[in-house]
């Protein structure tokens, strides 16, 4: 069988060869990018701009942007035919390619990362790396710990006043060098897709400055969302060690510390929601106003077919009704999560409207595609291209938060 | 000891020192300097496909699966031709059932889901094939976009793919907008019309026009003045697909009308 063959139904004229080629992975290509860039965001608003009612969530979501890092290679490498090759973008990247750049704009943001995690958390590991020194008799995992913590520090032990400064001042920095690099890598992603002068959909110039904006929404959701979850498991562990460890914050401080950067985090999602849903209905408008030869199947596309995606899940269920939800007064916690929720699935939506949407007609203008996602695999690539692939892709960043959060924990300064 | 200031000194001079050399290779280039030896024999390929001499037998494609190696089976295809009637109402009806492979067994239209539709003769105001193949464009999208390089153009003309450095990742697939280009079954790795260059460069046809026996397709060398193709191309009224995307197709139209996709 054909590549694509699988979960492609044609309607009307299509050209022969014409296929759904790319598939859920590539959705899930720019959501997580989107999410990384988003969450580095939303750090650097703390650690660059001093958003001091961030700090709590600051640290959370550089440690979560490191953790969806490599998962955003992931869904590449499950949708190329060659995965072997795929090293060769690094090795003999073809410059005028707009994925070309990914080698170098994801391995430059990836060491910004991991060093301002390592100034953020260099007192951490020479601590621990100290305790560890000191313990009498080592097991096996003390001797391990021992050892990946020390090389951690990479022999840098002093932690002075001046030193800890000097890392502040690091930390900065890199996050101001940061925000622009993780812009420029979900804004190449919207690139790969604005660029493309052979589909109509696709080929706009706003499309990055769209991408970039949903990516934010959606990895400030994801912090607030995994923030509530991760604190709502602290609270429950809370309640069970006060009986024993009278001086540990009780479940009350915690609730409140929680609704309150959950507030305040929740209005600067509301700003760049503002922004991403401005830019992408002058986008339709436009499309609309200027009606080029590409506007008949386009608004079939958009108004009948993809009608429910597009404006009932994408704008209603993703925008409109999380916007209301956190514009109402009193926020809640459970409010919160179902906003946050919400907005996630509207920016998920907005991706699958843009690569399965873009894909839905033909270019010769006068017939449909239509996808339908494997749910059962029978194969592996309908495995890789499908339900199960993508929510493997989900499911590993929240896997290697849980692994960093052993050697940087997010909630020091409470344990 | 070294002092940092002289070793970034010297480390600057030495990767200074390699550049030259190295620009040299800019300089004088080779494959230029061989292009202005052979001064005016150079070759550029093009087509040329005569529509009104299509009679829509599908043997093009028949011969084109078989020399090219593409499973005969597979729904994809390196050529393929197109059916078109324009209705009385103003409608126009389009299909190309398994790439036309075993030409157009039935009257009726294929509209998709294995579902055909029936157009009454009496209904017809015109009809016509238009057989489609890759338009080695003189600007390449899917050259442009390839992330390894694996997709080049040869100096004549024709777009190749290079079978062991493609990734597959479909780039190129999305980028060209005639719909040329596909996953190979075999091999997964993007697959095209390269007008036969096995044959092409060896003095040979391709085999697509080999197997027309209207002398609908023609292939020829647009840089070959005397060439009867390029003679066509040049004092004839022809036409190329979808100008507006600023490709540069080479595949030259006779009896282009405004309804070709």
């Amino acid at each position: 069988m054909v590549h694509g063959e699988a979960w492609t139904l044609k309607e009307f004229f299509t050209y022969p060869n014409e296929y759904i080629y790319w598939t859920i992975q590539i959705v899930m290509y720019p959501f997580m990018t989107g999410l990384v860039a988003g969450a580095f965001v939303l750090s650097s608003l703390y650690h660059v701009f001093g958003v001091k009612k961030l700090k709590d969530i600051a640290r959370f979501s550089l440690v979560f942007s490191f953790a969806l890092l490599p998962v955003a290679m992931l869904p590449l490498m499950l949708h190329l035919q060659q995965p072997l090759r795929g090293i060769e973008v690094m090795l003999t990247p073809h410059f005028t390619s707009a994925i070309a750049a990914f080698g170098i704009v994801f391995t430059t943001y990836g060491m910004i990362v991991a060093s301002e995690l390592w100034f953020v958390y260099r007192k951490h590991f020479v601590e621990t790396a100290l305790l560890l020194r000191e313990l009498p008799d080592k097991s096996a995992v003390d001797r391990f710990r021992h050892l990946l913590f020390s090389a951690l520090t990479l022999g840098a032990m002093d932690i002075g006043e001046e030193a800890l400064s000097a890392d502040e001042r690091a930390v900065k920095k890199l996050a101001g060098a940061g925000i622009p690099v993780a812009c420029f890598l979900h804004g190449y992603a919207g690139f790969i897709f604005g660029s493309v002068k052979a589909n109509a959909l696709w080929m706009t110039p706003l499309m990055p400055v769209i991408f970039i904006c949903s990516a934010v929404v959606s990895g400030i959701a994801l912090c607030i969302l995994t923030y509530i979850v991760t604190m709502e498991i602290r609270k429950w562990l809370a309640a069970r060690k006060k009986q024993h460890y009278p001086e540990l914050p009780s479940p009350a401080e915690l609730k409140s510390a929680e609704l309150q950067v959950v507030t305040m985090t929740g209005r600067y999602l509301l700003m760049f929601m503002v922004a991403a849903i401005t830019l992408e209905l002058l986008d339709l408008v436009f499309r609309g106003y200027t009606a080029v030869k590409s506007w008949d199947i386009l608004r079939s596309v958009i108004y009948e077919r993809d009608f429910v995606n597009i404006f009932v899940i994408q704008y209603g269920l993703g925008n409109l009704v999380p916007f209301i939800i956190f514009l109402m007064p009193r926020l809640t916690i459970r409010r919160a999560v179902l906003g946050t929720a919400l907005v996630l699935l509207g920016v998920f939506m907005m991706r699958w409207n843009v690569v399965i949407g873009g894909q839905a007609f033909s270019s010769s203008f006068s017939g449909f595609m239509h996808y339908t996602l494997p749910i059962l695999p029978n194969s592996l690539e309908t495995f890789k291209e499908g339900l199960l692939g993508a929510l493997t892709v989900a499911l590993v960043p929240f896997g290697l938060f849980w692994l960093l959060n052993k050697v940087m924990p997010v909630f020091k300064e409470t344990h | 000891m070294i002092s940092r200031r002289s070793f970034c000194k010297k480390s600057l001079l030495i990767a200074g020192g390699l550049a030259i050399p190295l620009s040299a290779l800019e300089l004088f280039d080779p494959k230029r300097l061989l292009a202005e030896k052979k001064d005016g024999k150079a070759v550029r390929w093009v087509f040329l496909v005569d529509t009104h001499k299509c009679v829509g037998c599908g043997f093009c494609v028949k011969s084109c699966k078989i020399e090219n190696e593409i499973p005969y089976d597979a729904n994809v295809t390196r050529t393929w031709v197109e059916r078109y009637l324009v209705t009385k109402d103003g409608k126009t009806h389009i299909d190309s059932p398994k790439g036309a492979r075993d030409g157009f067994e039935t009257e009726q239209i294929e509209i998709g889901h294995g579902k055909f539709e029936e157009v009454g003769n009496e209904q017809i105001d015109k009809a016509f094939f238009v057989p489609k193949l890759c338009n080695q464009c003189d600007n390449p999208p899917c050259v442009q976009v390839c992330p390894v390089g694996a997709t080049y153009q040869t100096e004549d003309g024709v777009v190749l793919v290079d079978r062991k450095w493609c990734i597959g990742c479909g780039y190129c697939i999305m980028g060209c907008p005639y719909g040329v280009r596909f996953f190979h079954p075999v091999h997964h790795v993007a697959e095209k019309c390269n007008f036969c260059y096995h044959r092409i460069s060896q003095g040979m046809q391709t085999a697509c026009v080999d197997a027309c026996a209207f002398g609908a397709r023609r292939i020829g060398n647009i840089k070959d003045p005397d060439d009867p193709v390029t003679r066509i191309i040049m004092t004839e009224r022809v036409n190329v697909l979808k100008e507006e995307y600023g490709t540069k197709p080479q595949v030259f139209y006779l009896g282009l009308t405004k309804e070709v996709r």
